[in-house]
């Protein structure tokens, strides 16, 4: 693995001084990403591909990001395996081994993108051990980047780039819901984020909170580990397996995709196939879905409602308040568990940035950008992976890159493309790329793949020379 | 060549089956750091026909070697109806394991495969000797060389090369028979896709191209070899006086020999 010490300092030539006056180093044309997981890896292999120079800065020791069950702020667990099936999860240029299953497990993830990092040799771009702390734009659409070691050590650096691809994740600060009493409750309260292991559920009353992947997995775990599992949700879902039909789900809602059958009808299809497999899920207590399949990010576990079947999971309504003995749900009926894991989902963070600039001008946390990535007034700026595909997140995060990539070189050698390309920016940024979904944070990156590709394709279409 | 296309709902839905693949691999006696190379063979030959003397020569001159069987050839697993994809298939997977950015070198209608294989992979080089990228032309040619090897694929059957058109006359008969013995055939679909050649996607990364070829060739005519040259933007290394199997002929030493000479000198291939 390589440090600070196998590649030059960046150049010492002092050109600038920074908004608080100290010194900035000059970086030219180097082009600076922020984070070595999954997406600021392909963000490094494809603009170097481009042609360009590429300084990557990451907080933790190693690549992979979420993937690197080392990182503290990783959100996979022991049990984690992929929901997407391999052909939609992979780089589009650098295939995971045809022997590996259909749905790897985390580690082989992990081995993933340390493999593609050695094979394009990436790892010598990345400063590790360093956060980025401030990122500010600076006349001429370039941007002054300030880092500092990870755990505030040191002194801080600022670098003067080209661009910026932000590719810090958007699935490791958690959102935690509130609730009264909550204090009060002398029980254990988790967020998922911090559940590694089924040991920790073994023997114990375990309450889960939320229906998203990782609740749904966790409810599992403590189907098998638990004294009894709880399993909380305020709205029904659709539980779908991961396999229909004999083949990954996905595969099989693909070839419908590429026929071009239209939403309404793969809903309809799709409703039809979970009743003939999966049934009437009324019945075991759980709540009706109140939306369509796909207006709700998609569950694949095929396991839940084989356990809420054998009486190891029992379905509970919302939430109504805790006290110091036990949790009031809102259909008045009281449980008593030992521990509480809200499976919640996360939130996105960019604390090095000002929200302006992700067009996020209410503060609510949430960016207003164009295919997820673009920001309207910074040509030079682009956010990599902030999506949550209902397939796999890496082939779209490469596109990105190939994209931004694109862009960066055509600004070069055809400015007006690259300023049409721009005014495009302005006039779409909030633009979504799925059907209509649920009012809920956790939809805020929801995007249909082929929805969304499509987009991307038509934007790579417009940069291209004819 | 098109543009590049992303959406690619075949391939997501239908993904090649794996397949047990034969890799024969030389390695230097020290890494000093070259790019490994992958040689694809042509249809009906196997990663022995690099083994011969190729995988050898280039890795004493410092280059990790390897060679793979397309499925259905060599000792990789038999694949009576596989397709171009199939084979494209398993040269990214192989080019993908291999610890660092490989250069891909395809001979005869392996060319082609490499040629798919570059929309795939960001290969960091690509060499095609001998490419047979197929048609009606390249077909036209085979029937008048060869008919009674060439008309049986027409139909479904196996095409069969001849030793004339594979070697020169210098190449000594025992060992034009063990060569010859030693050939396979192409799955039925491949063949077929030879004739309808399925439109090539752009390079992925835009990787410099070496094109290099026999005026004598008597599987691919000069005209050929030009064109596919051509569609690289450059004119075919030639060595005259060599049959189609320049890995095999007496003369093996020279085409190998430029081909390492260009990617010591070639930047991006570095
Ligand atoms: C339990 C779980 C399972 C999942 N399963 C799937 C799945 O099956 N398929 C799928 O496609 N997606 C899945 N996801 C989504 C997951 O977020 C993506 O797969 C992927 O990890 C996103 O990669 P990324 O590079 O965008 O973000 P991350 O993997 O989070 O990487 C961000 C990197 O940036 C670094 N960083 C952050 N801030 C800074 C800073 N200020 N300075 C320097 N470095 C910084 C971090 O240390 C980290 O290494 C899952 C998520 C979870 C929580
Ligand atoms: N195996 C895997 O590969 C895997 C595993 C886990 C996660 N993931 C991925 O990781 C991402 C995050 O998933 P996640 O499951 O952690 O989060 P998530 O998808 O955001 O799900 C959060 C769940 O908690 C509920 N919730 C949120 N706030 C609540 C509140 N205040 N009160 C009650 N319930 C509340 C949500 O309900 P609403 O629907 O009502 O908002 C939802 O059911 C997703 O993209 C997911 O696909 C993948």
């Amino acid at each position: 693995m390589s440090t600070s010490t196998d590649r030059p300092e960046p150049a010492a030539t002092t050109l600038a001084r920074g908004s608080d006056g100290r010194p900035v180093s000059d970086r030219g044309d180097t082009v600076c990403v922020i984070g070595a997981g999954a997406s600021g890896l392909t963000a490094v292999k494809n603009l170097k591909e481009h042609g360009f120079g590429v300084d990557c800065y990451e907080r933790e020791t190693g690549v992979g990001g979420a993937w690197n069950w080392r990182h503290d702020r990783s959100p996979v667990y022991a049990s984690t395996h992929l929901i997407s099936s391999r052909p939609f999860t992979q780089f589009p240029d650098f295939p995971m081994p045809d022997t590996w299953p259909d749905y790897p497990h985390h580690s082989q993830l992990l081995t993933y993108f340390e493999r593609y990092a050695d094979h394009f040799d990436l790892r010598s771009h990345i400063w590790f051990g360093t956060e980025v702390i401030r990122v500010e734009p600076v006349e001429g659409d370039r941007w002054d980047v300030t880092t500092r070691s990870t755990g505030g050590y040191g002194p801080e650096r600022t670098s003067r780039y080209a661009a910026v691809v932000v590719a810090n994740g958007h699935n490791w600060s958690p959102k935690l819901p509130r609730y009264e009493g909550l204090e009060e409750f002398r029980g254990e309260v988790m967020h998922a984020s911090s559940y590694k292991d089924p040991a920790q559920l073994r023997g114990k009353r375990v309450l889960v909170v939320g229906a998203g992947n990782t609740g749904c997995d966790i409810a599992v775990e403590a189907a098998q580990q638990a004294s009894h599992c709880w399993h909380s949700t305020r709205r029904g879902y659709w539980y779908a397996p991961k396999y229909v039909l004999g083949r990954p789900a996905d595969q099989v809602n693909d070839m419908l995709l590429a026929l071009r059958v239209p939403l309404r009808v793969r809903q309809w299809l799709y409703h039809w196939t979970l009743r003939l497999t999966v049934g009437d899920l009324t019945r075991f207590g759980l709540p009706k879905p109140d939306h369509r399949v796909y207006e709700t990010h998609p569950i694949a576990n095929s396991q839940l409602v084989y356990h809420v079947g054998h009486g190891a999971i029992t379905p509970v309504p919302d939430v109504a308040r805790f006290d110091a003995y036990g949790v009031e749900l809102t259909d008045g009926r009281r449980i008593d568990p030992e521990l509480v894991v809200f499976a919640t989902g996360y939130l996105p963070r960019f604390e090095f940035l000002d929200p302006k600039v992700l067009g996020d001008d209410a503060g609510t946390g949430r960016p207003t950008l164009w295919l997820n990535a673009f920001a309207p007034g910074y040509p030079t700026l682009a956010v990599v992976g902030l999506l949550q595909p209902d397939s796999g997140v890496f082939t779209l995060a490469h596109w990105q890159a190939v994209l931004f990539a694109r862009l960066l070189r055509q600004r070069l050698v055809r400015p007006e493309r690259a300023a049409a390309f721009a005014a495009t920016v302005q006039a779409r940024a909030g633009e979504r790329y799925s059907g209509p979904v649920k009012d809920s944070t956790r939809h805020w990156f929801e995007v249909g793949h082929v929805d969304y590709l499509r987009a991307v394709q038509r934007a790579l279409d417009s940069l291209e020379d004819r | 060549m098109s543009a590049v296309r992303i959406i690619r709902s075949r391939e997501w839905a239908r993904p090649v089956r794996p397949a047990r693949r034969e890799v024969v691999s030389v390695a230097p006696e020290s890494d000093e750091g070259r790019p490994p190379l992958l040689f694809v063979p042509g249809f009906g030959h196997g990663a022995w026909a690099f083994a011969e003397h190729w995988l050898g020569h280039a890795a004493s001159r410092g280059f990790p070697a390897h060679a793979l069987s397309l499925r259905g050839h060599g000792a990789s697993e038999p694949a009576p109806r596989a397709s171009l994809r199939a084979y494209v298939h398993d040269v990214v997977q192989v080019a993908a394991s291999l610890p660092r950015q490989a250069v891909l070198v395809g001979h005869g209608a392996g060319a082609l495969v490499v040629a798919h294989a570059l929309a795939r992979y960001p290969a960091r080089a690509a060499v095609l000797v001998a490419p047979v990228f197929g048609g009606w032309a390249t077909f036209g040619a085979a029937l008048r060389r060869n008919p009674a090897g060439t008309l049986p694929a027409v139909v479904g059957g196996r095409l069969r090369l001849r030793r004339a058109q594979l070697f020169s006359r210098e190449l000594p008969d025992a060992e034009a028979r063990r060569y010859v013995s030693a050939l396979g055939g192409a799955g039925r679909r491949a063949q077929w896709q030879l004739l309808s050649r399925p439109a090539l996607e752009p390079a992925v990364g835009d990787p410099p191209v070496l094109v290099l070829g026999s005026p004598d060739d008597r599987v691919v005519p000069a005209g050929a070899l030009n064109r596919v040259a051509r569609r690289y933007g450059s004119a075919p290394l030639l060595f005259p006086g060599m049959g189609h199997d320049l890995m095999l002929d007496v003369r093996w030493r020279e085409p190998i020999d430029a081909l390492l000479d260009w990617l010591e000198k070639e930047p991006a291939a570095r």
